[in-house]
């Protein structure tokens, strides 16, 4: 028991170590501005497909389930609100940052791991590279940019798939009290923590994802049994920080 | 042991341990310009911990590490960047980035260096071509690794490694893995390499042929071949002479030359020499 808790403290400690380093960078000299432009072409239009398939299908069966929930007080007409505030408050980051997770942190942490194992990343160290600045920050630049956008498209489609389930399959209410009734629920404080969240989540995506990838060891099955605690760990971390972001907010 | 203050790398008292067991143990030595030291050990003897730490990959836990005269035990990751710019190493299994085409594997160290050497990319593509045609591969410069042979990535290694014409090349088992013929291509690079540009070597390997080899040949620039070192040359030739070690669990328990280690009557030691 003990051991395990002195692993978790290093793990954890080597982790903030790590990703001290990668902020740190973001502002040092050289950049790798071709590197994140990659990160982003692979993270941002790499996920696009899943994640405009999903904010499609999240949004459709929100206003189908709502739909009956809300007949039943005959608030009907109230599901654009519904449907938007869910989605742009949490589902859309949260749902977005999964996904993301499940493809960008196993993909980061895959391909260090390989290239760790296979001493790719000694070889970076041995011919004058940070691989931090050269793997890890870009990585977290991508992920942070493009997970906000990602979130903002998804919001968008979701509210899309609820408007073709109200207005033209069950004539809840007309298109223009939908768009109206779904944009005019949302403050600032909705807009501004459907923004703060996806940018942290990227933030955990990126460094959780890059710190399993560059401590693997023993050889593929430890490529392997890194991209499964990458997922893991950031997903649970994905829920953890919503939690207390929504804490944050819910006071203000 | 004294400070040799030639020594490209030397070693004082250097130890370090993973867990309980020893991966460096007392490691002392000095290592100069042209020598070459080829490194014998069974596996998990420490070979591989002693090229690392010797360009600060790896910190040991105690003892002083000098890199070209400047000591690396206490540097940064950043301080250590330039120092370990200026010497290359072949990792085991070439260690070739897999997204970077063989060109801009060979090409990465140059680019690293640009804000120092200002070469212009006609000279990097100048020099890249070069390395590439003294391992005899320039015909794989736009082929990604995962397209080459295990030997033709372990010669791309090399090609990486000596790009920079770095006076410091260290090889870890150059020709594991590979068939006899591809490994003694290999060690025939190597060995050229060391007698055109006078490099330091520190190789480690298996095959104590591999060392056979570099005590016994030398490149012939003219007849563009290894030959053999006559036996009355072999002191006053212009490379220093081979020198062998063997580890044993960190430590290093044999330091000679070839003909000491044959007479060697330690059976650890016998093992790596071939009957």
């Amino acid at each position: 028991m003990l051991n395990f808790l002195t692993d978790l403290i290093a793990s954890f400690q080597e982790f903030v170590l790590v990703a001290g380093r990668a902020f740190q960078n973001i502002f040092r000299r050289p950049h790798y501005y071709d590197d994140v432009l990659i990160q982003m072409d692979i993270i941002g239009f790499g996920s696009l497909t899943i994640v405009m398939l999903t904010g499609f299908f999240s949004g459709a069966i929100i206003a189908l389930q709502m739909s009956r929930a809300l007949n039943t007080y005959g608030a009907a007409s109230q599901v654009g609100a519904i449907v938007s505030l869910t989605l742009v408050r949490e589902l859309g980051p949260v749902l977005t940052a999964l996904l993301v997770a499940g493809r960008n942190a196993s993909g980061i942490a895959s391909e260090l791991g390989s290239m760790k194992v296979t001493e790719q990343i000694d070889a970076m160290r041995a011919l004058g590279t940070d691989p931090v600045q050269k793997l890890i920050t870009p990585r977290l630049i991508a992920t942070a940019v493009m997970l906000p956008l990602l979130t903002v498209i998804a919001d968008a489609i979701g509210l899309f798939g609820a408007y073709l389930v109200s207005v033209p399959l069950l004539g809840l209410l007309t298109a223009t009290e939908y768009w109206t009734s779904s944009w005019q629920v949302l403050v600032y404080n909705d807009l501004a923590q459907g923004l703060i969240k996806p940018f942290i989540f990227g933030i955990i995506i990126a460094l959780v994802g890059c710190f399993y990838g560059m401590r693997t060891s023993g050889g593929t099955q430890g490529v392997g049994h890194a991209t499964t605690q990458a997922v893991v760990s950031s997903s649970i971390w994905i829920f953890f920080v919503a939690l207390l972001i929504d804490k944050i907010f819910v006071n203000l | 042991m004294p400070e040799d203050v030639d020594a490209l790398v030397q070693f004082d008292d250097v130890s370090t341990q993973f867990g309980e067991s020893w991966a460096l143990r007392d490691v002392s030595f000095g290592l100069r310009k042209s020598e070459t030291r080829i490194i014998f050990g069974a596996a998990g003897s420490g070979k591989t911990t002693l090229l690392k730490a010797a360009i600060g990959l790896i910190q040991p836990d105690s003892g002083k590490i000098c890199l070209f005269g400047e000591e690396i035990t206490n540097c940064s990751e950043r301080e250590l960047f330039p120092l370990r710019a200026k010497a290359g190493m072949l990792f085991q299994e070439g260690a070739l980035f897999d997204s970077l085409t063989v060109r801009e594997n060979v090409e990465y160290p140059l680019r690293n260096q640009q804000a120092e050497s200002r070469l212009s990319e006609e000279e990097m593509e100048h020099r890249v071509r070069e390395a590439l045609r003294f391992v005899e591969l320039e015909q794989t410069l736009d082929k990604l690794p995962a397209e080459l042979s295990g030997g033709m990535r372990r010669r791309v290694g090399i090609a990486r490694a000596i790009v920079t014409e770095p006076p410091l090349v260290l090889y870890d088992s150059p020709t594991a893995g590979l068939d006899p013929i591809t490994a003694n291509t290999i060690m025939a690079l190597i060995a050229k390499e060391r007698d055109v540009r006078q490099t330091a070597s520190l190789i480690v390997t298996h095959r104590f042929q591999d060392g056979e080899l570099m005590a016994d040949f030398r490149y012939d620039a003219g007849a563009e071949e290894l030959v053999p070192v006559p036996e009355a040359g072999k002191e006053d030739r212009e490379c220093a002479p081979t020198q062998f070690f063997v580890m044993k669990e960190g430590e290093i328990v044999f330091s000679g030359s070839r003909e000491q280690l044959h007479q060697t009557t330690d059976p650890y030691i016998r093992r790596f020499v071939k009957h």
